[in-house]
């Protein structure tokens, strides 16, 4: 136990973006001593990401608010490595690693964006669409570069509202799904006055840069960074010199931790029960690593899994939040029929694209015939620092590999870090399971 | 408004604000090549939330530090396109 201060609390929720806060509030409200580890410089998680929380929407204020009058300790920069149980996880606290028990767990790990390889997308300047987002609200300054988008689903929209603001020439925004698809989702919409009028503010906040559906990029062009892309813009090929390339193929669920603690998977997302409740007892998941369905969904899912890792189960049962929940289902099975990536963009790799970034391997390298675990064992393929983090979703839209194959550490350590603290670990790992689980 | 902060970027000293990630910090001052890969070719940040460790650099003398993932510091040292 060394170096462990092994201080348990009553209910431990990893992610602290909206299900995760959520969850959070929810579980200290019913007097349950809560920690929330999370990654990130400060609580918010993506989509509330600021450098200053005045900037903040005011629902994202008033819960991170509550957060604090709730007595939820939040601990920014905790990064979850293993899980020795359900009940005890391995947590890089900045450096300084230590074992985290708990009563309960709440995962609430978000999306991550899922990148489709293309040729020259390993050049700098070359960005996700979240990821220029990010970039932008840590404080990358874009006055006056010339930017392209291209991506798919909503989150398109704020984030070309968000470089158009921040001075950017933005020359194009490239939707790859197609006009109709777009109008029947947007249609839908309807229902939803808040989310219209915002994608109308939106669209106007962009309103100099040309919006074109069924459109996508092909290829990334320069030498040490990106010069130009080469765009597929409805059946037409064109040329657009730029500086920044924001792209990708939509959300997928984060869900290491949850495959670390041995919960189910139903394809990409954490599998869960009416109750937000996971495969594994004592676990439970919430918002976006359970199948991306936006925040609001997210808040619901977040306040049903804190109300049942309390063991208030009958209040997670009420009806308002469990109608609420079930919106946010229907609307993120919408969400991923309308903004499926098109069978176009799973030939864009050529046998010389890199596929997995840390190692290097290119699509020719690796036999589609394969398994994931075939293409490791040949070619170090997800292997690297991201753990596959990349080139695992990436892999399984290809390739159709299956995606349940994350392993302890997640994430790459660095060395003479927690060495001693992993090793012990394992061998405690070892004897409780009956050996093998970590050499196999 | 919080002022600014010194970092040594290969040597150089840089004033940059200093609420903003080292990542934001190293493009505005438009180092491309944060790392290089097995080919020795550019990589720059991907995703911007740790995910893709594409950013890493070395910070005081520390390898793979994820850019993204720091604030600025007065006197950090970074070092990179190792």
């Amino acid at each position: 136990m060394n170096g462990s201060r092994g201080v348990a609390v009553d209910v431990l929720v990893v992610g602290a973006g909206p299900a995760g806060l959520s969850a959070a509030i929810t579980a200290a409200e019913h007097g349950k001593r809560v920690l929330v580890l999370d990654q990130g410089l400060r609580p918010g998680g993506q989509i509330w990401r600021h450098r200053d929380a005045a900037a903040l929407p005011v629902g994202a204020r008033a819960m991170l608010e509550r957060a604090r009058t709730t007595g939820v300790r939040i601990a920014s920069g905790a990064r979850v490595v293993d899980a020795i149980s359900a009940g005890e996880l391995i947590v890089d606290f900045r450096g300084r690693v230590d074992r985290q028990r708990s009563g309960a767990l709440i995962i609430a790990t978000g999306a991550k964006e899922r990148f489709l390889p293309f040729p020259g997308w390993t050049l700098p300047g070359v960005v996700g669409v979240g990821g220029l987002q990010a970039l932008l609200k840590s404080g990358l300054s874009l006055s006056g570069a010339r930017v392209v988008i291209a991506g798919t689903g909503p989150l398109l929209f704020p984030v070309a509202a968000t470089v158009a603001r921040a001075g950017a020439e933005l020359l194009l925004v490239a939707e790859q799904a197609s006009w109709s698809g777009l109008a029947a989702f947007g249609a839908r919409l309807v229902s939803k006055p808040m989310a219209l009028r915002q994608a109308v503010v939106y669209r106007w906040a962009f309103r100099n840069a040309p919006l074109r559906t069924s459109s996508w990029v092909t290829a990334a062009e320069g030498y040490g960074r990106l010069r130009r892309v080469i765009m597929h813009e409805r059946g037409r090929s064109s040329v657009i010199d730029c500086d920044w390339l924001a792209t990708g193929a939509g959300l997928v669920p984060n869900t290491e931790v949850a495959q670390v603690v041995g919960c189910a998977l139903d394809v990409d997302a954490i599998r869960v029960d009416a109750l937000q409740a996971t495969s594994v007892a004592g676990v439970w998941a919430a918002g976006e690593c359970t199948g991306v369905k936006g925040d609001a969904a997210a808040i619901a899912e977040g306040a049903v899994a804190g109300h049942a890792a309390a063991g208030e189960e009958s209040t997670a049962n009420g009806r308002a939040l469990q109608r609420d929940r079930d919106a946010g289902r229907g609307f993120a099975k919408r969400l991923a029929a309308t903004f499926a990536p098109r069978a176009e963009l799973l030939q864009l790799a050529h046998a010389d694209t890199v596929i997995c970034r840390c190692e290097d391997v290119r699509r020719g390298d690796i036999d589609p015939a394969w398994t994931q675990r075939q293409a490791k064992l040949w070619t170090r393929m997800g292997m690297g620092e991201c753990q596959g983090a990349v080139c695992g979703p990436a892999c399984a839209a290809l390739f159709n590999w299956e995606q349940n194959v994350a392993r302890p550490p997640i994430g790459a350590p660095r060395c003479g870090e927690w060495g001693e603290e992993l090793g012990e670990t394992r061998d405690e790992r070892r004897e409780t399971r009956g050996g093998g689980a970590l050499s196999s | 408004m919080t002022g600014n902060v010194t970092i040594v970027v290969d040597g150089v000293p840089h004033p940059v604000p200093a609420d903003i990630t080292l990542a934001a910090a190293l493009l505005n001052l438009g180092v491309a090549a944060f790392r290089r890969d097995l080919s020795h070719n550019a990589r720059g940040p991907v995703c911007g939330m740790g995910t893709c460790f594409e950013c890493r650099v070395t910070v005081d003398g520390v390898t793979n530090v994820r850019a993204c993932l720091e604030l600025v510091r007065a006197g950090m040292s970074v070092q990179s396109g190792a």
